[in-house]
């Protein structure tokens, strides 16, 4: 520990000597600046203090230099870690004081100004000395806090929860704050709470009258309705299919798995493109019934059914990935000793694999009710007159009202749903614990599932797969024909060559397609930010699962808060906080990632938890006392035995990254253009058969990429006797 | 059987008024205790009585509230589980269930950063040593529950540590393997010189294995010391009752004299260590294998009953008297002349087994 601390305090000084102080404009990851170095953009603190006028710099260097005082203690020695917490939280204070307080404009806080006098220097975003200062305050609080004895002494985990409340609170939290004092205040930055409360009790939020026969029922209302329909339903058809692939012997059922993954791996937009070539006025299901049974062709699919078919497309494979792991973690040896104490397969199912169930359905239902309150992709091309939060809040912002305090309202309202459903959940399940995976070697085979219950399965999930294989056959068929939409079906490449086209000239390749560039940024983001989020999530997940420390709750309540953000509010919140220094990153790659982490980050920190509250505490506990520091022992033990949570969090985060497009279509910049920010575009244009072939790259690019992970990370080898012959664990 | 030392030899763990709260509730309280170097220690109690935080507190799975933990002298009070040199053999036996057998064994020095051959050397060696050749390939699940401890017990020992910790090693096995992996753990530690802390509610594998007896019941410790002065001299009637059957009978202590004192009991008198106790009524723990029946009037002072129960069980008979003190449960081995039920009967008492309760 001691030489954490000498090593942390180091890299500060270093940091604070030598390099540039401020972020440098060509980004991050540009090295122009070493040329001019030192000049006044690219400064280490030293030089900025001696030579650019910027002398409260100095500041920041005794809290640094504290770091080492503390190391003329012993660590038995509470002052030890006292003067460490005191150097980390102090310097992290100092600098973010000064970083707020002058900005590009000198000095920002003007009643500073009788104080210190007043200061034109400018002074942009932090740079890569700034965050590395920063983070080695941080990590001298956690080796200052573990030697206290908090956290059972432990640095790493005291680090850990350190480290990931602090960028949650700079990259969840900060940007949200800020942007909901926009609801309180009015255009001059003044409190006004009466303007506040008109915009909330507004009628188009709280009208009821379509339950009594009335027009239409206010955004509230189908909200609610839209998500719990979307949560119910992916959640039974998730365990469904998740029952049928573990549980029966349906030959296929290994295609099937692959067959609902297709779903998420869907851009937005095409599922919805694909249900109006369908059902639309002009669609093929449209034209048959009218042709068959003279049904006269209507706009039905416009509003709730539509909205609710094409979120159910997108969140029962999302349901089916949770179900999945905690049906093949069920431990055949419960239904076993049901079995053995003479219970029918009926029963068995009902007293024993229900309950062991609950838990992945809670999830689940709380993930396609949350990801059906913050979709706007589908209740944009599909929603018609009904009207949702998301899509509200998105022309609140976007539309021509450009009224960001009603989008603000908007958005208390969506947070306070998505808590609702975080707190029923909890009531739900209480304080119920349900270890199976032990560290006693476990055997047995899986129950049979009675045969009505095989029947209804059978009936509900194969329709469906073959509902949604039509589906993406309309999708791949649309991107080789004229205009799939009017029914011109001559065969052409067209559009693939409009997006994709290669040129061979002879001073080598030449991406001449107008789709690569938005391609290539899209595909390095997702694949920066997947391990990210995979790491940051599980990380998460094992603190939450298993430490015990004050104030707990609050930490958990923050990793989960960026889950009950709808993503157009994080993308406005994300430009009003970052575009002005000291956190400067707008227009920049990395906010892009920085956005699909902390948006990404609950789905691995619940399929984590979910998965570690099924692995006995014990194992790590035994790898501690055998030496193994907490990071080894997650390393070695708990990785291992999380795989199918780390596939399904991997997964999740490259694909939503690809994706995702409310948040990212305000954060796109020319530079980092962003695949379907650009889709939309040729959506808006009307080239619906472009949007659909890049749509159909996109896919394969993610279904490789899915290949990739789980052939990556491998499967979980727990030995369980017939395994063979029985399901079979973990990814294919 | 091999036989090899630790490394830096077994050491003392001592607790200085540690105690150990979740929220308002002290599962541990102002406990003091020493672990002599390369002594077994059982920590004995019933359920919910802190023994198993007793444990996770010297391991570092927990971390005091108050008090000082020392190991070998040291201050660990807040050294995280990893930092010290201390072993444990969890009541599940938590292997690691995506390794093989030898894996599980060789993990410690794995990540200590030994070379793979050498960390598996060592691995073969404690797994011969718990006598578990041939099984290097298996999987956790593919082991009978014996086998499992055993590795869980091989794993432990390949970190040579200062100290060994079982949590209710056994209770997860048959009563006859139970004896016989009791009697392998005592040899191993015997073998090793191994400071062993071990926890069990079974009084009897307490007597069986320990050199000392901690007894804890509400968080605090109710007496340790050598199992023979447990079961014989019990410092409370809590620790009487606990360490097996007794029977606690009404008596008074004439007259003290140093440190022993003339106790009558019903019509006899007996010297017994005094133990703070003042000429007066006292309470006074009576082993039943201490008394011993007669048809006959034998001779020397003897207490007259009637013999209420009888009941044969192979090696000896147990009997219920009514006497004029009480109740009585006896233990007589003489299984050949059972003695019929309603008849007059006649105990003496043993010098071993009687002793005074001192009243707390
Ligand atoms: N993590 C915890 N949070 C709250 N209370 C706890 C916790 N762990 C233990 N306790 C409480 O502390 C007390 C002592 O628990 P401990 O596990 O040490 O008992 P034990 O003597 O090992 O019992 P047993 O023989 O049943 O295993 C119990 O009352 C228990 O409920
Ligand atoms: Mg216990």
């Amino acid at each position: 520990m001691r030489k954490l601390v000498a090593g942390w305090s180091a890299a500060a000084l270093t940091a604070f000597l030598f390099l540039p102080w401020q972020a440098i404009e060509d980004g991050f990851f540009g090295f122009g600046w070493v040329r001019d170095y030192p000049d006044d953009r690219s400064a280490s603190a030293l030089f900025y203090a001696l030579a650019f006028d910027r002398p409260w710099l100095w500041g920041v260097l005794p809290f640094v230099a504290l770091g080492g005082v503390a190391l003329a203690f012993p660590r038995e020695d509470r002052r030890f870690g006292q003067l460490l917490i005191a150097a980390g939280l102090g310097g992290i204070g100092y600098t973010f004081l000064q970083g707020f307080a002058i900005g590009i404009t000198g000095l920002q806080w003007t009643w500073l100004a009788p104080l210190i006098g007043q200061i034109e220097t400018s002074q942009y975003g932090f740079g890569w000395g700034a965050t590395i200062v920063l983070f080695a305050f941080l990590m001298m609080t956690s080796l200052g806090v573990a030697a206290l004895g908090y956290f059972r002494g432990d640095a790493f985990i005291a680090g850990s929860v350190i480290v990931s409340t602090a960028l949650i609170l700079a990259f969840v939290f900060f940007p949200i704050a800020t942007m909901l004092a926009g609801a309180v205040t009015d255009e001059h930055g003044n409190l006004a709470f009466d303007l506040f409360w008109r915009r909330f009790f507004a009628d188009d939020i709280w009208e009821l009258n379509c339950l009594v026969g009335g027009p239409r029922c206010g955004v509230v209302f189908n909200t609610v309705l839209l998500g719990v329909l979307t949560g119910a339903l992916s959640t039974l058809m998730g365990l469904a299919f998740a029952l049928v692939v573990v549980r029966t012997g349906l030959p296929w059922r290994k295609g099937l798995r692959a067959l609902t993954i297709l779903p998420i791996i869907t851009p937005p937009f095409v599922i919805s493109l694909a249900i109006i070539v369908l059902f639309g006025r002009t669609g093929i299901v449209t034209w048959f019934l009218e042709v068959a049974f003279g049904i006269p062709p209507s706009r039905w699919i416009y509003g709730l059914p539509g909205v609710l078919i094409s979120q159910l497309l997108s969140q029962i494979p999302v349901a089916f990935l949770v179900m999945i792991g905690v049906v093949e973690a069920i431990s055949p040896s419960l239904e076993e000793a049901s079995q053995t104490l003479g219970a029918s397969r009926w029963q068995t199912f009902r007293t024993v694999t229900w309950p062991l169930l609950r838990p992945g359905l809670a999830a689940a239902f709380l993930l396609g009710f949350v990801e059906s309150l913050a979709d706007f992709g589908n209740p944009l091309v599909l929603g018609g007159n009904f009207d949702v939060l998301s899509t509200k809040i998105f022309f609140a912002i976007v539309g021509a009202q450009h009224d960001p305090g009603r989008a603000a309202v908007l958005a208390i309202l969506l947070l306070i749903m998505t808590l609702g459903a975080f707190w029923i959940q909890m009531r739900w399940l209480g304080r119920q614990s349900y270890v199976t995976v032990t560290g006693k070697g476990d055997s047995g085979l899986s129950a049979e599932l009675p045969r009505t219950l095989k029947r209804v399965l059978y009936w509900t999930t194969i329709p469906w797969a073959a509902f949604t294989l039509i589906t993406y056959a309309i999708v791949i068929f649309g991107g080789f024909v004229r205009d799939i939409g009017r029914f011109d079906l001559e065969f052409t490449w067209r559009h693939y060559l409009d997006a994709f086209r290669v040129e061979l000239t002879e001073r080598g390749m030449f991406f001449s397609g107008s789709a690569w560039d938005s391609l290539m940024t899209t595909i390095e983001v997702s694949a920066i930010s997947a391990p990210l989020t995979g790491i940051m999530g599980l990380l998460v997940a094992y603190i939450l699962a298993r430490t015990k420390f004050a104030g707990q709750r609050t930490f958990e309540f923050l990793t989960m808060l960026s889950f009950a953000i709808p993503g157009t509010v994080v993308g406005v919140s994300y430009i009003v906080a970052f575009n002005v220094p000291p956190l400067e990153l707008t227009g920049t790659g990395l906010i892009l990632v920085i956005c699909f982490v902390f948006r990404n980050m609950p789905v691995g920190v619940r399929a984590g938890m979910a998965a570690l509250s099924q692995i006995d505490k014990s194992l790590d506990e035994a790898s501690l006392t055998l030496g193994a520091r907490t990071a080894t022992t997650v390393r070695r033990v708990v990785m291992p035995l999380l795989r199918p949570a780390i596939v399904a969090t991997l997964v999740f985060s490259f694909v939503h990254a690809m994706t995702a497009v409310s948040a990212v279509i305000f954060l796109v910049s020319a530079r980092h253009n962003m695949a379907t920010a650009y889709i939309v575009g040729r959506v808006e244009a009307g080239e619906f058969a472009l949007a659909i072939a890049y749509s159909t790259v996109l896919i394969g690019v993610m279904a490789l990429a899915i290949v990739i992970i789980q052939l990556g990370v491998g499967r979980r080898q727990l030995g369980r006797r017939g395994q063979q012959t029985a399901a079979a664990l973990g990814g294919h | 059987m091999t036989k090899s030392t630790t490394k830096k030899g077994p050491a003392s763990v001592e607790f200085r008024n540690v105690t150990k709260r979740y929220g308002t509730v002290a599962a541990v309280s102002d406990v003091s205790f020493t672990i002599e170097p390369g002594t077994l220690v059982t920590l004995l109690g019933p359920s919910g009585c802190g023994k198993t935080t007793t444990l996770r507190l010297i391991a570092g799975l927990e971390i005091a509230t108050e008090g000082q933990i020392r190991i070998a002298g040291e201050d660990v009070t807040n050294l995280s589980a990893a930092d010290r040199d201390v072993s444990m053999v969890f009541q599940s036996y938590a292997l690691f269930p995506h390794m093989n057998v030898l894996d599980n064994v060789a993990y410690g020095p794995t990540v200590a950063g030994q070379k793979k051959s050498d960390a598996y050397d060592l691995a073969r060696q404690k797994l011969a040593l718990v006598g578990l050749k041939d099984y290097d390939l298996r999987l956790p699940s593919e082991l009978s529950g014996g086998q499992q401890q055993r590795v869980a017990v091989a794993r432990a020992l390949t970190m040579e540590p200062q100290v060994l910790l079982f949590d209710e090693p056994l209770s997860n096995l048959d009563a006859k393997l139970r004896r016989r992996v009791r009697e392998d753990i005592r040899d191993l530690q015997r073998d090793l010189n191994l400071t062993v802390a071990y926890v069990t509610h079974d009084q009897q594998e307490a007597l069986a294995v320990s050199d000392r007896v901690i007894v804890m019941s509400n968080a605090r410790i109710a007496q340790m010391g050598a199992p023979r002065e447990l079961y014989e001299a019990p410092a409370s009637l809590f620790v009487a009752d606990f360490m097996g059957d007794s029977n606690l009978i009404d008596a008074t202590v004439e007259r003290v004299s140093g440190d022993q004192a003339l106790v009558k009991i019903g019509v006899t008198s007996l010297e017994l260590p005094s133990r703070g106790t003042k000429p007066g009524p006292c309470k006074v723990s009576i082993r039943p294998e201490s008394l011993s029946v007669t048809a006959s009037v034998p001779q020397g002072p003897a207490i007259p009953g009637t013999i209420r129960k009888a009941a044969y069980l192979g090696t000896h008979m147990e009997y219920t008297l009514a006497a004029e003190i009480g109740e009585l449960f006896v233990v007589d081995r003489d299984v050949a002349n059972p003695k019929p039920v309603g008849s007059t009967a006649y105990l003496a008492l043993a010098r071993t087994g009687v002793s005074i309760v001192p009243s707390t």
